[in-house]
């Protein structure tokens, strides 16, 4: 199973800031290895952030994000105590869900 | 939602090709010479130095060096190895299963082994005293390469990250304690090698630079700390995360010295050299390099 995403979500004036760091290898499927065989892509292709059954934020990914990436956003509406899940797929179908408490 | 704000691998890596300056990290120094010697390297600073340096500020606000802590963690409390057991009775020198704040006060002489061990030294004698690894598979592969990331690699950011902003006490002590530092100044100033080098060569004289990468004083008091600070590290440049011992091997690389052995006592002295000289600066834990 994929390794668990560290995420932080702070309420202030009405609105959420959300800071989400993944881990993932992003790799492009552009490289070579040591042998000179490509190596194969395997990327993030959509994360989702849903908070109280709705999604506030929902991206769709490529190979030009870095490796282990971070995500920043925000959000109106939420409050302290209240739950925010950030979800990814891959292109290789491995998914990883995590949830957070908003502070 | 209102703003998005994402770090692209385009961005990064054009940022770390232009500016290779090294922050100069801000430094929480007690001693007072500290604050005159930062504020002289501000005003001398380039406009590409000080926008690598906002850059890494933002970067270490939110280090992926987390990611590593949440895994060392995890490997630390798990069942694990021959023997199928935690480290938690891992004795770091405070005892067996103290964690926190054990990292800034190492390397230190333990009468266990009768040995001078720095935090990945000490890692490494646990997974195999406790858990019934065998050295010299460790040692085989010590270092990240492209996805791999050993063990201790994760087991030492995690415990790095249980002395976040604690003062670096490493210990002097014992007899033992005093001899590894005499050791270690002796290694850092040894030359040798077919390009006559020592570390000193590049880490022993104020204001110096490879390039654009500034590089400390190791032998003086106020740089001392930045062979402490940011290390364990995550390296922007591949994305991987290195401990001291990397770095001290990577060291002897570049002057063309033969490999030290990993987790060896030469590193262990060379540490304590330079960790006894970082004393008294607050540690900000697992950090963040270009």
């Amino acid at each position: 199973m994929p390794d668990p995403m560290r995420i932080r979500a702070t309420a202030k004036n009405g609105e959420v800031n959300v800071k989400v760091l993944m881990a993932h290898e992003m790799e492009t499927g552009q490289r070579k290895d040591a042998a000179g065989k490509p190596i194969p892509a395997h990327f993030i292709k959509q994360v989702t952030a849903t908070w109280q059954g709705k999604v506030v934020l929902s991206a769709n990914w490529g190979t030009a994000i870095a490796k282990n990436p971070f995500l920043e956003f925000t959000f109106k509406g939420g409050k302290k105590g209240e739950k925010i899940q950030v979800t990814w797929n891959d292109n290789k179908g491995e998914k990883r869900s995590d949830e957070a408490t908003i502070n | 939602m209102s703003s998005i704000k994402l770090r692209a691998v385009v961005a990064l890596s054009g940022l770390a090709l232009v500016c290779a300056a090294q922050a100069a990290q801000k430094e929480s120094a007690p001693p007072k010479k500290a604050a005159v010697h930062a504020k002289k390297a501000a005003a001398a600073k380039d406009p590409v130095a000080a926008d690598f340096e906002k850059f890494h500020e933002i970067m270490e606000e939110d280090s992926p060096a987390e990611l590593f802590e949440a895994k060392g963690a995890e490997m630390w409390k798990t069942k694990r190895g021959p023997k199928h057991v935690s480290l938690e009775k891992c004795n770091l020198g405070l005892g067996p299963g103290v964690v926190k704040g054990a990292y800034v006060q190492m390397p230190r002489y333990f009468a266990d082994t009768g040995q001078m061990m720095d935090a990945e030294r000490r890692i490494v004698y646990c997974m195999v005293k406790l858990q019934g690894f065998k050295e010299a598979d460790l040692a085989k592969k010590p270092f990240s390469k492209g996805s791999y990331l050993p063990d201790p690699v994760a087991l030492v950011t995690y415990v790095a990250g249980q002395s976040r902003n604690m003062k670096i006490a490493v210990p002097q002590k014992l007899p033992q304690e005093r001899a590894a530092y005499k050791l270690g100044e002796e290694i850092f100033n040894y030359r040798a090698g077919p390009w006559d080098f020592s570390c000193a060569t590049c880490h022993g004289e104020d204001n110096k630079r490879i390039r654009t990468q500034n590089l400390p004083n190791l032998a003086s008091k106020v740089d001392a700390v930045r062979a402490f600070q940011g290390w364990p590290g995550y390296r922007m440049t591949g994305g991987l995360m290195h401990t001291l011992q990397w770095r001290m091997n990577d060291c002897f690389r570049q002057q063309r010295f033969p490999e030290p052995g990993y987790a060896s006592e030469t590193i262990a002295d060379l540490l304590t050299y330079m960790g006894v000289n970082a004393n008294g600066y607050l540690y900000k834990g697992p950090g963040i390099k270009r």
